[in-house]
């Protein structure tokens, strides 16, 4: 699993193709709402605007990642290999996560800079409401992720299949963070992130469990 | 020991059925040349032997299981019609990665004594996205003997490569036989592919029509290609 994590970062730090789009869309969909909002409503708006904007930018980098590995015909490659293949999942997961999770501290700051949010007062609780955010929007988009490349229409049918199964990520990560940016702290949005982390280890365990039947073809 | 054991297996993709009940047997130490048109079936029962895909019907046992494990893919190397390389890392990083993939103790070391059997020492640090398709498939035939399998599936292998890079893959083929491994290789080239080979099968429709044994060595297999294909040999 290490040699596939640490190859998938290599190759991100090398080409920063799936970052680089990441950040573009970041900004542009952040300068969308701006724009869009007056500077109350922008504020009060914040939490959405974070999640929409990470899960739609998150979308085509988790996508690209898997594109990267089919074109070259290395997916076979890593298939071939001597490794559990819910390790491959595992693998993928993670290398998602770290380029989800630089987007997440861009989007952060571009919050508090260009909507006005204020620095948050607690970063570290903030920090952990996404991180149980991003495990399951990252832990769902690689396994769909990994169906949908090998068919003709995967840049339709990849949000298709996972924005309505990311309806509780969404509600819960929104919540949560609404919460913590408010200044309530993470012990008043527990019952948000015990579903959030109910999630997280169901899709995680399913993914891995069920990751070799589903790149079989 | 049996490495490869197909009992009427069948392969569809969708509505196209590629492998119609294709039965063949391969022991420890065969090495078995696969001919037959385009179509035939020849990639996809390589890929079916290399875990990648799975039987639609029929059973398919390699090594003996017909539940491939981690450690039955360990024993088997493919080269494919892709390499299976990452365009945007070195020669040497892509075998690097592959080694530890497959676990090797010093896979930097691996790594470099391959890039010299292959003949691409000198373009070690280069980027894969900048070589040649000849210098690519010398790379994927690295890749694919680095972690020494026991089971070689070799898909069209002397395509693309200039007459060195042939001559050193056939050199390296007959060592390989001559250590007792079990290579089966698709492929057009019937001359190469006999030298390589000591029994030849072809197949045509999903099935294997014609096989010629050992001790039938000098079975043109030209002739039996044309009469059963109804094609010109390639």
């Amino acid at each position: 699993m290490w040699s596939i994590l640490r190859k998938d970062l290599l190759l991100e730090l090398r080409t920063r193709e799936a970052i680089a789009a990441l950040i573009v869309l970041v900004v542009l969909i952040l300068l969308t709402f701006t724009f869009a909002l007056d500077p109350e409503g922008a504020r009060a708006a914040a939490p959405a605007v974070l999640w929409v904007t990470l899960i739609f930018a998150g979308l085509l980098a988790v996508q690209r990642t898997f594109l990267v590995e089919r074109e070259s015909g290395a997916w076979y490659g890593l298939l071939l290999g001597p490794v559990d293949r819910g390790a491959i999942f595992v693998a993928k997961l993670v290398a998602n996560l770290v380029v989800l999770a630089i987007a997440d501290v861009v989007l952060t700051s571009l919050l508090v800079l260009v909507l006005g949010t204020g620095i948050p007062t607690a970063p570290l609780e903030l920090a952990f409401v996404n991180a149980l955010g991003l495990i399951g929007f990252s832990a769902l988009a690689t396994l769909f992720a990994a169906i949908s490349v090998r068919l003709r229409a995967r840049e339709l049918l990849l949000p298709l299949l996972v924005l309505p199964l990311l309806v509780p990520v969404v509600i819960c990560a929104v919540e949560a963070s609404r919460i913590v940016l408010a200044g309530g702290g993470a012990s008043a949005a527990a019952a948000w992130l015990r579903v959030l982390a109910t999630f997280d280890v169901i899709v995680t365990v399913a993914g891995w469990m069920l990751f070799e039947q589903l790149v079989l073809e | 020991m049996t490495v490869v054991d197909a009992d009427t297996i069948a392969k569809s993709f969708g509505r196209v059925r590629v492998l119609r009940g294709l039965t063949l047997r391969v022991d420890g130490g065969d090495t078995v040349a696969l001919f037959g048109p385009n179509g035939a079936g020849k990639s996809t029962l390589l890929r079916l032997c290399a875990t990648l895909y799975a039987p639609t019907a029929g059973t398919l046992a390699l090594f003996g299981s017909r539940q491939p494990s981690a450690e039955t893919r360990r024993r088997i190397g493919l080269l494919g019609h892709q390499s299976f390389l990452y365009p945007d890392l070195s020669a040497r990083e892509n075998l690097v990665f592959y080694g530890r993939l497959y676990g090797l103790p010093r896979p930097e070391h691996a790594a470099d004594a391959w890039l010299e059997r292959v003949g691409l020492a000198a373009n070690a640090t280069r980027s894969v996205r900048v070589f040649s398709r000849g210098m690519e498939q010398r790379l994927a035939l690295a890749r694919t003997l680095l972690h020494d399998p026991e089971l070689l599936l070799l898909d069209e292998p002397w395509s693309a490569l200039d007459a060195a890079g042939a001559d050193l893959l056939s050199e390296i083929l007959e060592g390989l036989r001559a250590d007792g491994r079990t290579i089966v290789v698709a492929t057009h080239d019937f001359e190469r592919g006999r030298a390589v080979a000591a029994r030849a099968v072809i197949l045509h429709g999903g099935r294997v029509v014609w096989e010629a044994s050992p001790s039938d060595a000098t079975a043109s297999v030209e002739a039996a290609y044309r009469q059963v294909t109804g094609a010109v040999a390639a």
